[in-house]
């Protein structure tokens, strides 16, 4: 296999139908962002890049109101995301936004919060109002409780005691009903689909303390349990206030992720002009335009023009595939030299190839069967909790107490067995890990991600864009002298060519050439200090004999006067990849043992063999197709192991998804994200060594609590069959474990070193 | 015990209180940007500037 020698820009191409202008100066459409509201003005939000300080509020907001008919901008510092509001009959103007935030260094990008995210928003809010009754009124029926229980071993009157229970039972009923909705209604989709799940018991537990307590106050009893019912269920939305709480910051997130990454169209409209739009406005049969340099929007069929896409992040292979009219080019891929005019077949969320839609249904189906390590306690715990009832009602009943003791008994048994510690035990240790990952740039896509990465003893990675950096770049630029160098990245500025990019890239700070010619499929000449320079095929510049070859590289030359170099254009490992990569093996797992490492890639045998050879993988597969990728897995899976699968391409959404759990990139294409259990930022690929790390910890932190909560039980139910419970027992039983829980997940925090 | 029919109303409408000041914050959108709200108290662009008098050494 020979060198790749790539021609240069080609983009003089004759190609009647298409005149190619720049995409800042199609004009910019952005009514599918924009928001009509109630009082004529119109809204907008953006997702902003490069907010890190207290200052950038202030700068991003006045820059933002000192725009003609701007009413209002808010910074939302959170999330990242600015919301800009029009005055009523004066003209939205977006593009006015994102080039005031451009000249003061923030890029922003407009942003379309998803159906999703709302509703998770509106539940989130749901849940925070249901805490706040369940809070107000467990304090005040506390006030009213410890009252009683001091009255109890002083002197308070009967009247009196009655007065107070009547009192909570005001309070609690209607707290109850309203915080207790979140579990009420999923415990009775539980019962209509005839299974258990952790809310039944707490709706039972609930209703009977109420139940009870309310009989008991009519038959002026000294003891109720109102106090015992608000806490639990201020205990519970607690955990689940906090799992929906980590959800939701990766979902925010992760949709700012999805306009940083969003895509423009330039699609042709009616009257033969371009227009630039959001890449969701095109829909099947509009006409898009791409050029050299950019990636394809959409699916579709070419109607003219001819080029080489780079196809590396829908298939993993590295050589650009030439094509022409009535090729079909796939969203995502690059477009090296040439330009395109496409006529759409599928837009958006449909841009999948049919092969990997249906691996990924495939997928999707068999991961919904891992059960998560709170809902396995729920299914042993809620049978428990119920016959243990059950049997202490029984019990006692036989032993001879009347019906009325033992029905007490057993809501006592009931009340003290209810999962608070158990609920909060898992949640509280998820967000605090979150948390940690998120310092370490890895955006968590699921919550049971933590259980099933600390279960892992094996993983995939994928070579193109994950194993090696998503971008292109020289290797010898060490190798090339300095003013052949810069020479280079000049005229390098002056195309759009992929390969021009990792050029300039080396020379931030280089100033483009004047007056660059092109000589179509060749190169770019330029005169520099008096001489003339090229850049382009090693033909083009005279030196095509000394061309060292080698597989997965493409060959550019650079010519200044007389002399001549060759620059190695190749996508490079990750710069931490081969320690990442040994370390893994030899103490990744997660008790210090080695994990076993392969390679799972699309590309040629040619460019994966030298990469395993480098990381010393011994296990690796070349050319796989997306089910071949599977194949693996599953073998692996059928060997007993459980696999981190690491990709980013579209050819590796379907083995994501059908890993035992998955990471991928933030360059990964959409559905591979979308797809990943988790997400990492950065160049580097050590997150994927913190994730094994943290995971492990958090395991074992979510293992410790489950055990506080059992050796709980097992002081608290004894003496709550024996009797001797009484509600102020059950009250500190209930908040002292809750605590001592959610204290130990706070040790998630520390203990883990960051690799950055 | 008649202490009783002042206190206990008056604790519960403390307690009230503070549950509707908590709901109104919250539909006001007070919880959306935590982080946010935080910074925004180094803000100063809402001072007047300062009066021009002696300056301390």
């Amino acid at each position: 296999m020979g060198a790749q020698v790539i021609a240069f820009p080609r983009a003089a191409e004759p190609a009647p139908a298409i005149a190619a202008p720049t995409p800042a100066e199609a004009p910019r459409d952005f009514s599918l962002f924009l928001r009509e509201e109630a009082g004529g003005g119109a809204e907008m939000a953006f997702a902003i890049e490069g907010i890190d300080c207290a200052a950038c509020i202030d700068e991003i907001e006045d820059a933002a109101e000192a725009l003609d008919g701007v009413a209002r901008a808010r910074l939302n510092y959170t999330a990242h995301r600015l919301t800009v509001g029009w005055a009523a009959r004066e003209k939205a103007r977006p593009e006015a936004v994102l080039d005031a935030l451009g000249r003061i260094g923030y890029r922003a990008y407009p942003f379309e919060a998803d159906r999703l995210e709302a509703i998770e928003h509106a539940n989130a809010r749901h849940l925070l109002r249901c805490l706040a009754v369940a809070g107000f009124a467990a304090m005040n029926i506390m006030l009213l409780s410890v009252s009683i229980w001091s009255g109890n071993a002083t002197d308070i009157t009967p009247e009196t005691r009655d007065l107070f229970h009547w009192l909570s039972a005001v309070i609690a009923l209607p707290a109850a009903a309203y915080a207790g909705q979140p579990f009420f209604q999923s415990a009775l989709r539980a019962l209509k689909s005839r299974s258990l799940n952790m809310d039944v018991p707490i709706t039972l537990g609930v209703m009977l303390a109420l139940g009870v307590s309310v009989f008991e106050t009519l038959n002026h009893a000294e003891h109720a349990y109102f106090d015992s019912a608000v806490m639990l269920l201020f205990f519970l939305l607690t955990g689940r206030y906090l799992d929906h709480a980590m959800r939701r910051k990766t979902r925010a997130e992760a949709g700012n992720l999805a306009a940083l990454k969003a895509v423009s169209a330039r699609r042709f409209a009616p009257d033969g002009s371009l227009v630039t739009v959001p890449a969701a406005a095109v829909v099947a049969g509009d006409e898009v335009m791409v050029s050299a340099g950019e990636r394809a929007p959409v699916d579709g069929i070419v109607v003219s023009g001819r080029a080489a896409v780079d196809e590396s992040l829908v298939t993993g292979e590295t050589l650009p595939r030439p094509v022409e009219a009535g090729a079909m080019v796939h969203a995502g891929s690059l477009v090296q030299d040439g330009a395109l005019r496409l006529r759409t077949t599928a837009a958006g969320e449909d841009t999948f190839l049919d092969e990997i839609e249906r691996l990924l249904d495939k997928a999707a189906t068999a991961r919904g069967r891992y059960v998560r390590l709170a809902d396995r306690a729920a299914r042993l715990y809620a049978p428990v909790v119920h016959a243990t009832a059950l049997f202490s009602l029984i019990g006692w009943l036989i032993a001879g107490a009347s019906l009325h003791q033992a029905v007490l008994i057993a809501v006592a048994v009931l009340i003290i067995t209810c999962p608070c510690a158990l609920a909060l035990a898992v949640p509280a240790v998820q967000v605090v890990a979150a948390g940690t990952l998120m310092r370490h740039g890895i955006l968590l896509n699921s919550g049971d991600a933590f259980e099933r990465l600390a279960e892992v003893d094996t993983v995939a990675f994928d070579k193109t864009g994950t194993l090696t950096l998503p971008e292109p770049s020289v290797a010898n630029a060490a190798a090339i002298p300095p003013d052949l160098m810069d020479a280079a990245a000049r005229l390098a500025l002056a195309s759009t060519h992929p390969l021009a990019r990792a050029i300039a890239a080396l020379r931030p700070d280089a100033v483009p050439v004047a007056a660059a010619r092109e000589t179509s499929g060749f190169g770019l000449e330029a005169t520099i200090n008096g001489r003339v320079a090229r850049l382009g095929s090693p033909a083009f510049c005279g030196c095509a004999d000394d061309a060292p070859h080698a597989a997965d590289t493409s060959l550019v030359a650079v010519r200044l006067g007389e002399r001549t170099a060759v620059l190695e254009i190749r996508q490079a490992l990750r710069p931490d990849a081969q320690a990442v990569v040994s370390r893994l093996k030899t103490s990744g797992g997660p008790r210090g043992t080695g994990l076993h490492v392969v390679l799972l890639s699309g590309d040629r045998e040619e460019a994966v063999a030298p990469v395993a050879a480098t990381l010393g993988v011994t296990d690796w597969w070349s050319q796989t197709r997306p089910a071949g990728k599977i194949a693996v897995l599953d073998t692996l899976a059928s060997e007993g192991h459980r696999v981190l699968m690491v990709g980013d391409g579209l050819n590796d959404a379907p083995s994501l998804a059908s890993a035992h759990v998955s990471l991928s990139p933030i360059t990964a294409a959409d559905v591979t994200r979308a797809h990943a259990d988790a997400v990492f930022l950065g160049d580097r690929l050590a997150p994927v060594e913190t994730a094994l790390a943290v995971a492990a910890k958090a395991r074992a932190l979510m293992r410790e609590n489950l055990l506080i909560a059992v050796v709980y039980n097992l002081i608290a139910v004894p003496l709550a069959i024996s009797g001797l419970v009484t509600p102020l027992i059950a009250a500190l039983a209930m908040s002292g474990s809750s605590v001592i829980v959610t204290l130990n997940a706070l040790r998630a925090r520390i203990g883990i070193k960051g690799a950055r | 015990m008649t202490i009783l029919l002042y206190l206990v109303p008056a604790a519960l409408g403390l307690g009230l209180l503070g549950l509707l000041a908590f709901l109104w914050s919250l539909r006001s959108g007070q919880y959306d940007d935590l982080d946010g709200a935080a910074l925004r108290v180094l803000n100063d662009d809402d001072l007047a500037p300062p009066a021009q008098g002696p300056r301390r050494p």
